[in-house]
């Protein structure tokens, strides 16, 4: 099978478990001999090392000639060693995941690029693109519109790209592709198919950014199909987004065991335990309930130390929190962190705590127990739902947490016997079989694209 | 021609409440629910089948004998929360059909653990049945059929003439569970169970995917006495929940054990005999050599299911590692709350073994996960042992010193 793939966010450019699943899932395809073309936006120069090696940058090539100013719009392909059957294709944009609109618009004033001209000299061309479904919009004028301006464009680019190829379906990750998603189905007649990894709801709990969330639904109700990350998120779509059942299945998302894991030195021993929380420190992840265990902790537990791994709008107010509630000396701030040093942190790790108050699924806590760290997580995640050797609690139950939390610091049988089978447990969630359930959704919207005479 | 041995197990845990690190006071069990659950088994289970048992027995005129043995702890939980249920197991006693076998007051593996405390724990549960039930229980078993040659051995220097085992495979080998054997080392007798008829009632029973499902008496019958021609003795030995709460009613459990006595004495030469009754009536086959620990529980037949991962052990160490420190302050309250943590049910659901298949051992858990039952038992532990640490007197000038306060 062939597959046109729209995505966001590409490994070695992660900023969230978006990547992370992008490329768990087309490494999974690619082994089970599913080609694959992969529309990305130009990922931003980096000085960080990968392990995944470009095979050949390959030229610009050109897309298109003219335009009013005269100037070329462009796009550049490459492949990737590993990843014998994948295509990528990737657009100018300046656009990075997990940004909000406020976020684009404060990046955006850094100065114009000679792209936005093309683009706005392009516009008068697109009014017969099957695009104008954006250019409406329920208010949120004072949003500026920037990102909303690039995710048309990137859709733009992709039915062109779109129209050069040959593929069977095309699966769009996450709501910034489902325009380009919607688009390219209109412009070749191939079933669409739409990978829900998170929702605004998930994002931004009530206050919902409305644009945001009418794109999501478009994209779900135009699917033929729609693959979420969880129950937890299917229950979302059905009932936020007023989905009929039928119509969206669960695919897991899983970790693979290269066997990395066991590459570094063991650590120096240490004293202290260490609590480790590694993600995004955002609303989402419940930073603030974390903080709150802590302080609980602390009252009983000295001999311990919590470690607060990420970046996020939330990092100011959390070092602030920890401050307020007389716990800073105890709480370490280490900023975000890749490769290897996400490696070290979780070796030195006693415990994982993921307190989401709303996870799609969350790939990190298999990540932790890749590297034999016990896990506690948050009973609203979807990877509660597939993991058994794990501690659970509510969220906002911060005693439970902490009760959790000194049952693991004072009982060493405890945190042998997690870590024992929750490592053993992950080896079942592999990514192949993540793409072999995407497979079968393909299936079924082509199936179901001809009998809807598509 | 084989007689039928019939024994029904009768227990129910103290569940522990919800206890966090931060609690810090005495009530650990959760009365409420513990209360709830002795009434609806009582009502689904042993209040109907005592009464249907009493009626077999006196419509069989004394040809239909059976054995039962009552944990202490359940016991307790009938005497607060079901009291009739004791009296209609006395109105079986009365019968003189029904024989009392003798365990561990407290459901406990401490015949592991403690020579001592287990003595203490048959002592207890002796005088108790004696009291209730009148009479001396002459046959022994010991919590979730835990046995080896030892156990065999002081079970003989207690005084009792027979012993129960599972009929184990592994121990067995080609023999057959339907004679009588005795222990290497003892002269005890002991009866083992029949572990494909009586997990035939027991777990089988309803399974409409099991390809004897809807199992009629006669073809049941029918295996008894296919059974009877390698032994003399067919021993069936339960759960008494079998009969309404595993098996509900609308299964047609009653019913089919109302028609067992008269099904089994259609045939000549049949029998019903108590434990006691069928260790005695025939010479013993051979010797069940067993040195190393078995039960009745899962398919390994070992202690897996309490004692099959780091932090069930860590938890059984550390309760027993307290039996002097509890014992030495004299308090009985904390006695008895040290004693009613010793139930094997609360390792039971610590057991990782099936966790994520979800199975028999989540049924009857209380707990979402093992883990929680870990971390909850050991909170209450801690506070045990707290309330164990030895009172300091310190002396004080002025008046004389205060006695201490036991």
């Amino acid at each position: 099978m062939k597959i046109f793939m729209l995505g966001w966010e590409f490994p070695p450019f992660i900023s969230g478990g978006l990547g992370t699943a992008c490329y768990g899932l087309t490494r999974g395809l690619n082994e089970l001999g599913h080609q694959i073309v992969f529309v990305l936006p130009q990922p931003v120069s980096s000085q960080y090392t990968t392990h995944v090696h470009l095979r050949s940058p390959g030229a610009p090539a050109v897309m298109a000639q003219g335009g009013p100013s005269g100037s070329a719009e462009w796009c550049s392909s490459y492949t990737m060693k590993e990843l014998a059957n994948v295509e990528f294709r990737s657009i100018p944009s300046s656009l990075q995941a997990y940004a909000t609109p406020e976020v684009a618009r404060r990046r955006k004033t850094v100065g114009q690029t000679d792209e936005d001209e093309a683009d706005s000299a392009a516009e008068g061309e697109d009014a017969h693109e099957p695009l104008s479904v954006l250019a409406g919009g329920a208010g949120g004028g004072h949003y500026g519109g920037d990102m909303f301006a690039e995710i048309q464009r990137y859709a733009r680019f992709a039915v062109r790209l779109a129209r050069r190829e040959s593929f069977d379906v095309i699966h769009a990750h996450d709501w910034m592709t489902y325009p380009a998603g919607i688009a390219v189905a209109a412009a070749t007649g191939k079933p669409l198919v739409i990978h829900v990894h998170s929702t605004e709801f998930d994002r931004s709990g009530e206050h919902v950014n409305q644009r945001i969330y009418d794109i999501e639904r478009q994209g779900i109700h135009a699917a033929q199909r729609v693959i979420c990350v969880s129950h937890l998120t299917r229950n979302i779509v059905l009932n936020r987004y007023g989905a009929p059942g039928e119509k969206v299945e669960v695919v897991y998302n899983a970790i693979d065991l290269n066997g990395d894991q066991h590459s570094l030195p063991p650590p120096i021993g240490k004293d202290e335990k260490i609590v480790l929380f590694l993600g995004r420190i955002t609303m989402q992840k419940g930073p603030e309930y974390f903080l709150a265990a802590a302080k609980k902790v602390l009252e009983h537990e000295q001999n311990v130390r919590f470690v607060m791994a990420g970046s996020g709008d939330l990092i100011r107010r959390s070092i602030e929190m920890a401050a307020e509630m007389g716990i800073g000396h105890k709480v370490v701030f280490t900023g975000f962190l890749r490769g290897d040093d996400v490696a070290r942190v979780f070796k030195m790790a006693d415990l994982y705590v993921m307190p989401s108050v709303s996870e799609p699924f969350g790939i990190a806590p298999l990540e932790a127990l890749s590297h034999e760290v016990p896990v506690l997580i948050s009973k609203q995640s979807g990877v509660s739902e597939v993991l058994g050797h794990a501690l659970k609690v509510d969220f906002w139950d911060v005693n439970e947490m902490a009760n959790k939390i000194i049952a693991v610091l004072r009982h060493p049988p405890l945190q042998a016997t997690l870590r024992e089978h929750g490592s053993f447990e992950i080896r079942k969630l592999t990514w192949r079989d993540s793409a072999q359930g995407c497979v079968r959704v393909y299936g079924t919207a082509i199936a179901a694209s001809f009998t809807n005479g598509n | 021609m084989p007689c039928v041995c019939i024994y029904f197990q009768i227990h129910q845990p103290f569940r522990l409440r919800r206890y966090s690190v931060f609690d810090t006071d005495r009530h650990y069990f959760d009365d409420h629910r513990n209360a709830e659950i002795c009434r609806k088994v009582a009502n689904k289970c042993y209040l109907p089948a005592t009464a249907m048992l009493l009626d077999m027995i006196r419509r069989h005129e004394g040809r239909f004998r059976l054995g039962f043995s009552l944990t202490g702890m359940v016991l307790d939980q009938f005497e607060a929360y079901a009291p009739e249920v004791i009296q209609s197991f006395q109105r079986l006693a009365e019968t003189g059909c029904v024989e009392f076998l003798a365990e561990t007051y407290y459901h406990s593996l401490a015949f592991l653990y403690s020579r001592e405390e287990f003595i203490e724990q048959v002592e207890l549960h002796q005088r108790r049945i004696q009291s209730l039930f009148g009479g001396t229980a002459p046959v022994f078993r010991n919590t979730e059929l835990v046995y080896n040659n030892e156990l065999a051995e002081t079970a003989h220097q207690l005084g009792y003439r027979a012993i129960l085992a599972d009929g184990a495979e592994h121990v067995l080998g080609r023999r057959s569970p339907n004679c009588v054997y005795t222990a290497p080392g003892a002269p005890i007798r002991v009866l083992l169970k029949n572990a494909r008829l009586s997990d035939d009632l027991a777990f089988r029973f309803s399974n409409r995917n099991w390809a004897e499902w809807p199992l009629s008496i006669e073809k049941y019958v029918s295996w008894i006495n296919r059974a009877g021609e390698t032994g003399p003795v067919v021993n069936l030995f339960m759960d008494f929940e079998t009969i309404g709460e595993h098996q509900w009613k609308d299964t047609g459990i009653f019913d089919f054990f109302e028609q067992l006595p008269a099904e089994v004495l259609r045939h000549a030469g049949n029998s019903f005999k108590t434990p006691s009754e069928a260790a005695a009536a025939f010479e013993p086959a051979g010797q069940f050599d067993c040195p190393h620990l078995i039960s009745w529980a899962d398919t390994e037949r070992d202690l897996s299911a309490w004692l099959g991962n780091a932090m069930q052990s860590n938890a059984l160490k550390e309760l027993y590692a307290l039996e002097a420190a509890v014992k030495s302050t004299g308090d009985e309250q904390l006695l008895r709350d040290w004693r009613l943590l010793q139930s094997s049910d609360h390792f039971y659901y610590m057991c990782t073994k099936y966790f994520a298949d979800g199975d028999v051992h989540k049924y009857f858990n209380p707990y979402e996960s093992p883990y929680d039952s870990y971390i909850n038992f050991m909170n209450v532990l801690d506070n045990v042992t707290l309330r164990s640490r030895p009172v300091r007197v310190g002396i004080v000038s002025g008046p004389a010193p205060v006695p201490p306060s036991s």
